[in-house]
């Protein structure tokens, strides 16, 4: 995004939302990399100001650990990248945080309360938000109705009292203004009337955001909000999840594209196997030997030697003649 | 051909008593199905509960009309509960499986030997009907224009069937309009979506699950007080299943659907049954191609011809938006 549609962007909301110090992006930024300067680049690090803390989280499915966390942190204020393999445990992970799916052990807290057993629209209502992989835009709302839908504390949502729209339609046209400025904001405002079903696969991200953002929430947790986005909006998404981190939200996101990792990220947890295995700034864990291994494989840049094949192979065939040997006892 | 006989029992039974009953029926599973996306596939099950609460407090308990219409609609509620509790935090087929399931349940305990003396075996009900047509304000006469015309009696549950059929109209119109509406709208839509903007949709299903069961059951007393007696066999599954073409013949999801979808089919099912007979009558059909003892069956089989062309060339229903059917393709 050119540096002076950010600024216009920036200005176009600070009146929507509390964002102390508005202007630059570099503010926010700079106070979370100074905050995690001194923090150690090692799995589970102790953060200064954590705003959320796990402890132990394994979830099995049948005999397989999907989830197998000792202990991490994250710091409020920052933007946390959740990277890792195909079938690291990323997205169990996050359903583990947000109550969709509950551990086998394991204790979690947010902000100080403990969200073992909460479920997963008390975990919203706490200030925790989510969005998913495969865009959940409902399809046969429009996108203003999607947008009002997040706003919390709706005393219309009550069955009783929605049979009266005098004791809710003030709070109603509230939310709508809300709602309104920020789908100016994602510049979806032209999209206002249009059933969510009919938006393009960013647009629907967007949506998804900007509805989460109707929450009020302390900490948003994006599962891949870059999947299936044309590139053309991925530099205004990228804005919008720098955005965040400037009206005092801290962000935790799954990504798969590094070149978004590296830029938007103040620090980064790397997971596989359902472990974490590596934690730091952005530059430093990419260049990490064990997520270099868990991502290529341990033994991807070594050439075997004539002779370690040869070996390889007589013991791989003195293996096959040993069970050989024993299924013909036993036969016997 | 008395085309003008045949007209008019078309007219007379777009506004019967069956057209009532199942336009409150269809109302039900509107807020279940059309708004919910909740598959209850025992609405007659919440029928049968209102008629036997109404019939057995009255003729075997001999307890007081109004009474008994508190038991039926207590009974409903329970109902809604009991399918709700163990189903509703499950995907939906389940909830699918045990309503129908349910209701066949509750058909088979009220005509089982068993229990006949309190719900009177495969005979029913009789004779409790009393205390609602000692309200009765019409004088005793016919009420016609014309031939189109009713007896007082049938006067009387018609006026209140159609004022239920309103009220009922009147809530779902202003519940689905707020914010409490748009909330279910969103669990149709995607339930974790919902969820993870903080809403209970555990119990939001469940208070759709029961104002629906509790709408359908008014479509139960009109059904007992209009006939004065009450089977367990009308309240078998093709009573959920008529129910189920009107909703998608008037098109999900609208107030008026279930209205005016009950008063298609039952205007359509007269029409074609008349014009068959009057046809064999007539000479203008061969008995040998059709008599009319098979016409009952028959007409239900043109019906069923009809709703497919219905959904061929409008699947959105009567009163549905086609942009809305499209967006279920991409």
């Amino acid at each position: 995004m050119p540096a002076d549609q950010t600024e216009a962007a920036a200005e176009g909301h600070t009146a929507t939302a509390s964002r102390p110090d508005a202007g630059s992006r570099r503010g926010r930024r700079d106070a979370a990399a100074l905050a995690l300067k001194d923090v150690p680049h090692e799995p589970g690090a102790p953060k200064p100001d954590p705003i959320l803390v796990a402890d132990g989280i394994k979830r099995q499915f049948g005999g397989l650990t999907a989830v197998d966390v000792d202990h991490v942190e994250l710091q409020r204020g920052a933007i946390t990248a959740l990277i890792g393999p195909n079938g690291a445990g990323k997205t169990t992970f996050f359903n583990l945080l947000t109550g969709f799916d509950q551990p086998n052990s394991g204790i979690w807290s947010f902000n100080g309360r403990s969200l073992s057993g909460v479920a997963a629209h008390r975990v919203a209502r706490l200030g925790m938000v989510r969005t998913f992989q495969l865009t959940k835009a409902l399809s046969k709302l429009t996108v203003i109705e999607n947008m009002r839908l997040g706003a919390t504390g709706q005393r219309g949502e009550n069955v009783f009292r929605a049979l009266f729209r005098s004791v809710w339609g003030a709070q109603e046209r509230e939310i709508t203004t809300r709602a309104d400025d920020l789908l100016e904001r994602f510049k979806l405002d032209a999209k206002r009337q249009d059933f969510a079903g009919s938006l393009s696969g960013g647009q629907r991200k967007l949506l998804e955001m900007a509805r989460a953002l109707m929450v009020g929430p302390e900490m948003v947790m994006l599962d891949e909000p870059m999947a299936g986005v044309n590139p053309a909006l991925t530099q205004s998404l990228l804005g919008h999840v720098k955005d965040l981190r400037e009206d005092g939200m801290t962000v935790l996101f799954v990504e798969h594209d590094m070149d978004m990792v590296r830029d938007i990220s103040d620090w980064v947890i790397v997971m596989a196997q359902g472990k974490v295995i590596a934690e730091g700034p952005p530059d430093s864990v990419m260049g990490d030997q064990r997520v270099i291994d868990a991502y290529l494989g341990s033994h991807h840049d070594a050439v075997l030697t004539e002779e370690e094949e040869q070996e390889v192979l007589a013991k791989a065939e003195e293996a096959l003649e040993r069970e050989r040997a024993e299924n013909e006892e036993t036969a016997q | 051909m008395d085309w003008q006989r045949i007209i008019i029992n078309a007219l007379e039974a777009s506004v019967g008593l069956q057209a009532v009953v199942f336009a409150l029926a269809a109302i039900g599973l509107n807020v279940h199905f059309g708004y919910t996306g909740l598959l209850n596939f025992g609405q007659s099950g919440f029928l049968a509960v209102a008629a036997y609460g109404l019939a057995v407090t009255v003729a075997t308990f001999d307890l007081p009309f109004w009474l008994g219409i508190v038991f039926g609609l207590l009974g409903a509620v329970v109902l809604a509960l009991l399918l709700g509790i163990p189903t509703l935090r499950l995907r939906a087929d389940y909830l699918a499986i045990v309503t129908i399931a349910a209701a066949e349940i509750i058909r088979l305990t009220v005509r089982s030997v068993t229990f006949e003396g309190t719900f009177g075996g495969s005979d029913g009900r009789q004779g409790f009907a009393g205390g609602f047509y000692d309200l009765n304000p019409y004088p005793k006469r016919q009420y016609n224009i014309g031939e189109f015309g009713f007896n007082e009696r049938q006067m009387w549950i018609l006026t209140v069937g159609w004022v239920l059929v309103a009220l009922s109209c009147l809530i779902v119109f202003l519940l689905m309009r707020s914010p409490w509406g748009r909330v279910l709208k969103a669990i149709r839509e995607d339930e974790d979506a919902v969820r993870s903007l903080g809403k209970n949709v555990y119990s939001y299903k469940m208070q759709s699950l029961i104002i629906g069961g509790v709408l359908g059951s008014l479509g139960g007393f009109v059904y007992a007080l209009g006939q004065a007696s009450i089977q367990p066999d009308i309240f078998g599954t093709d009573t959920t299943f008529f129910a189920y073409t009107i909703l998608i013949l008037g098109g999900a999801a609208r107030v008026a659907s279930p209205v005016v979808g009950a008063i298609v089919f039952w205007m359509l099912l007269s029409l074609t049954d008349n014009v068959l007979n009057e046809a064999i009558d007539a000479g203008y059909i061969s008995s040998s191609v059709i008599n009319n003892t098979q016409v009952g069956q028959f007409r239900f089989m043109l019906v069923g011809l009809l709703l497919m062309l219905l959904m061929i060339f409008r699947p959105q229903g009567i009163f549905g938006d086609r942009r809305e059917i499209a967006l279920d393709a991409r």
